[in-house]
C-alpha cells in the first residue's frame, strides 16, 4: 500500500516537501543540542523540565484519538465509526511517534537511551511509559496497516486483528494512566500529587484528541474525494462536548480541594499560575485563557446549533485543541516545578532553538500523519470506485 | 531442519526487541548477580547506616562557605557564577540556570519551608543553613529512576552511576529537596582548579552529594565535616555509641519536610 503513498498532487508534494524542510531544521539544532548540551534550552536547576516533556504529555493525550473512535465501534457496534477507525488509529501513530521522539529529545544522554532496557527497573514509572507508548504505537500501526490491506481487498480482518482491537482499548487507558503517576507519585510536588491527575488527563485527551480528529476530518473532505461523513462528525462532537465538560469540572474539583484545605504547598502553584508570586507571572494571562476559553468551549458545545454547524464545531474544536494544550502542556509542567522545592521562584520560557526543535519533532509527526492519511484516504478513494 | 538465516534473524531480533538479550535477560533471572561485588578496601570508614548532625549554632557564615567550598572544590563542582576565566562569563540568569550545587547555605524560610512561626527568633532569622542531598532511608529519587543509576547502598547512600544516567531527570522532579543538579552544558571549563581525586562530568547526567563516598572509602571524614571545625558530626546512625547517636541524645533535632516519609539522614540542631 506504501505506492499509494508516492503518487499524489503537487499540493501533497508541496506539504511534504515543507514538513520535510521543518524537520531538516529542527534536526539540525538538535545536533547543536547534542553537542552543547540541554543549556541551549530555557531549564534550569529548578524547572528541570519544560517545552519537551509538555508536548509529550499533551500528544499522549492526542493518541486516544483512536481509542474514541475503536471503543464505539468495537464494543457497541457503531457502525457509523468503521469509516473513521483508521483515521483515529493513524492519528494515534503519528501522535504517539511524536512523544517518543519528545522523550529522546529531552534526554541529556540519548545515546544510552537503551540503558532502560539494559537495567530494567519497574519500580520506575518511566519504565512502564516506554513499555505502555512502544506498545500502543505497535498496536495501532499494526490494526490500522492490517484493517485496511483487507479493505483494499474487500475482505474481513482477521480475528486476530478483532483481539488486538479490544486489546487496544484498556491499552489506550494506560497511557494516559501511566504518563500522569509519573507526575502524580512525587511527594515534594503539590501541583501534581493528586489522585484525579490520570482522570484529568483522560477527560483532556478525549477532548483533545477527538477534536483535532474532527479538525482532519474537515480537511480529509474538503481536500479528497472521501467523505468521512457527517454523522461520524456529529458523533465525535458528543464526545469532545462531554470530555470537555468533565475536565472543566476536574479542574474545579482540583480547586475546591486546593483552596478550601488551604495548604500552602499545594495553593503556591495555583497561585503562580493564575495570579502569580513573587512578582512574577508569565504564565498568567494563558492561564486565565485556557480556563475561561476551556469553561467557554463546554457551553457552547453543549448547545445542539452550535455543535451541529461545522463551521462553528471547526472554531470550538480549536479552541479545546489551544485550551487543553497550554493547560496540559505549559501549565502542567511549568506549574508544578514553581515554586520549587524550597519556596523560590525561577521562571521558565523556552528558547529559540528549543523551538526549533521542538517545531521539527511537530513536522516529523505530521509528515508521518501525512504519509498515512494519504494511504488511508487513497485506499478508500479506491474502493468507493 | 535448521533455521535459515533469515529466521534466525528475525527470532534473535524480536528477542531483543523484547529485552530478552544480553544483560537484560540475567538481570530478569538473577537480578543483582551480574555486577562485580564490591569489597572494601582495608582501613576505609563501615557503617549499617550514615547519618550526619549539623549543629547551626556553631556554625558561623564563614564556617558554612568553607564547607561549601571544600565539598566543591574536592568534587570538581563547576561554577558558573564566577568563572575562573573572564571570556566565560555568563549572563546572571543564565548562570542561574546552570547551577550546579551539592552543598550550599538558605535561609529557614525556604531550608524548612513551613515550619517558620510568624516571629522567628533574630538569630534564627540570620542563620544560613546548611543543604545538602538527605540521603532519605526511603528516598523517591532511587524510586523513580529507571535505569538504576541512582540507587541506595546498604549503608544508606544514595548513590550516583553518573556513567549509567541518561539525563532523564525523573530524580530531580523527584527530590522534594531540590537536592540534584544537571549538567546543562560542559561543566569542566568552569572548574576552577580540577582536583585530581575525582572524575569531572560530561554534558547531560544528573549529580548531586554523595556523603564523600570516595573519601569513606579511604577512610576519611566527609570533605564538609572536615571543613566545620567541629560544627557537622557524621557518623553511624545504628552505633549508639557514634558521634552522631551522641548528639541526638543530648540536642533535639529537626529534619527538613520529614512529613514526606523520605526519613532524611541529615539532622539539624537550631
Amino acid at each position: 500500500m506504501l505506492e499509494k503513498a508516492l503518487v499524489g498532487t503537487k499540493r501533497y508534494y508541496g506539504l511534504l516537501a515543507i514538513l520535510a524542510g521543518l524537520f531538516a531544521l529542527g534536526f539540525l539544532v538538535y545536533l547543536k543540542q547534542l553537542n552543547t548540551g540541554l543549556g541551549i534550552t530555557g531549564l534550569s536547576r529548578d524547572v528541570s523540565w519544560g517545552f519537551y516533556v509538555a508536548q509529550f504529555t499533551y500528544l499522549v493525550g492526542v493518541a486516544a484519538s483512536a481509542v474514541m473512535v475503536v471503543l464505539p465501534y468495537y464494543l457497541h457496534n457503531y457502525k457509523a465509526f468503521g469509516r473513521i477507525t483508521i483515521l483515529g488509529e493513524f492519528l494515534a501513530v503519528a501522535a504517539v511517534t511524536m512523544c517518543v521522539t519528545f522523550i529522546t529529545v529531552d534526554l541529556g544522554r540519548p545515546d544510552r537511551i537503551m540503558n532502560v532496557l539494559k537495567y530494567p527497573t519497574p519500580g520506575s514509572i518511566l519504565f512502564w511509559d516506554m513499555i505502555v507508548l512502544n506498545g500502543y504505537l505497535f498496536l495501532n500501526i499494526v490494526i490500522g496497516w492490517n484493517v485496511l490491506e483487507c479493505e483494499r481487498h474487500s475482505a474481513a480482518p482477521p480475528k486476530w486483528i478483532k483481539i488486538l482491537s479490544y486489546v487496544s482499548i484498556p491499552w489506550a487507558v494506560s497511557i494516559h494512566t501511566v504518563t500522569a503517576f509519573l507526575y502524580a507519585g512525587l511527594p515534594g510536588r503539590g501541583y501534581w500529587l493528586t489522585a484525579i491527575m490520570a482522570p484529568r488527563f483522560l477527560s483532556s485527551a478525549f477532548a483533545a484528541g477527538p477534536s483535532l480528529l474532527i479538525l482532519l476530518c474537515l480537511l480529509v473532505r474538503k481536500y479528497s474525494k472521501f467523505d468521512p461523513g457527517k454523522e461520524q462528525i456529529q458523533s465525535l462532537a458528543k464526545i469532545v462536548t462531554y470530555a470537555t465538560l468533565i475536565n472543566v469540572f476536574f479542574f474545579g474539583c482540583e480547586l475546591f480541594t486546593v483552596f478550601y484545605s488551604q495548604l500552602p504547598d499545594h495553593m503556591a502553584h495555583f497561585t503562580y499560575l493564575f495570579v502569580g508570586l513573587d512578582g512574577k507571572a508569565q504564565l498568567v494571562p494563558f492561564m486565565w485563557f485556557a480556563l475561561v476559553g476551556m469553561t467557554l468551549a463546554a457551553l457552547f458545545l453543549v448547545n445542539p446549533k452550535l455543535r451541529q454547524n461545522e463551521t462553528t464545531l471547526a472554531a470550538l474544536c480549536g479552541l479545546v485543541i489551544i485550551t487543553t494544550y497550554i493547560d496540559k502542556g505549559l501549565g502542567l509542567i511549568s506549574g508544578g516545578f514553581v515554586p520549587n522545592p524550597l519556596e523560590q521562584v525561577t521562571e521558565y520560557w523556552p528558547t529559540a532553538p528549543e523551538a526549533i526543535i521542538t517545531l521539527g519533532v511537530w513536522a516529523l509527526g505530521f509528515l508521518i500523519l501525512t504519509v498515512l492519511y494519504k494511504i488511508a484516504v487513497s485506499i478508500k478513494e479506491e474502493v468507493k470506485s | 531442519m535448521g533455521m535459515d538465516r533469515r529466521e534466525f534473524i528475525r527470532i534473535a531480533g524480536l528477542s531483543t526487541l523484547l529485552g530478552l538479550g544480553g544483560k537484560g535477560a540475567f538481570e530478569l533471572l538473577a537480578p543483582g548477580r551480574v555486577e562485580a561485588e564490591i569489597i572494601p578496601a582495608p582501613g576505609s570508614m563501615k557503617a549499617k547506616r550514615w547519618a550526619m548532625v549539623i549543629n547551626q549554632k556553631k556554625l558561623s557564615d564563614s564556617t558554612a562557605q568553607q564547607c561549601a567550598a571544600a565539598c566543591h572544590r574536592v568534587h570538581n563542582v563547576p561554577d558558573f557564577l564566577n568563572p575562573p576565566d573572564d571570556k566565560l562569563k555568563l549572563n546572571p540568569a543564565v548562570a542561574h540556570r546552570y547551577q550546579i550545587k551539592w552543598l550550599w547555605s538558605e535561609h529557614f524560610h525556604n531550608a524548612f519551608p513551613g515550619d517558620a512561626p510568624p516571629h522567628l527568633s533574630e538569630e534564627v532569622e540570620h542563620m544560613n543553613f546548611l543543604v545538602l542531598c538527605n540521603h532519605c532511608q526511603n528516598p523517591p529519587c532511587v524510586r523513580v529512576c529507571p535505569t538504576k543509576a541512582t540507587f541506595q547502598r546498604e549503608d544508606g547512600i544514595v548513590m550516583m552511576d553518573m556513567h549509567r544516567c541518561i539525563g532523564c531527570r525523573f530524580c530531580m522532579a523527584g527530590c522534594p529537596y531540590g537536592s540534584r543538579s544537571f549538567n546543562w552544558r560542559d561543566p569542566r571549563p568552569y572548574v576552577k582548579e580540577q582536583y585530581p581525586g575525582y572524575p569531572t562530568r560530561e554534558i547531560g547526567v544528573v549529580e548531586k552529594c554523595t556523603f564523600c563516598a570516595e573519601r569513606l572509602a579511604q577512610g576519611l571524614q566527609p570533605a564538609c565535616v572536615e571543613a566545620s571545625g567541629g560544627a557537622m558530626a557524621f557518623g553511624d546512625l545504628e552505633d549508639e555509641k557514634s558521634e552522631v547517636r551522641e548528639y541526638l541524645r543530648k540536642y533535639f533535632t529537626i529534619r527538613r519536610k520529614a512529613h514526606l516519609g523520605t526519613n532524611p539522614q541529615v539532622y539539624y540542631i537550631v
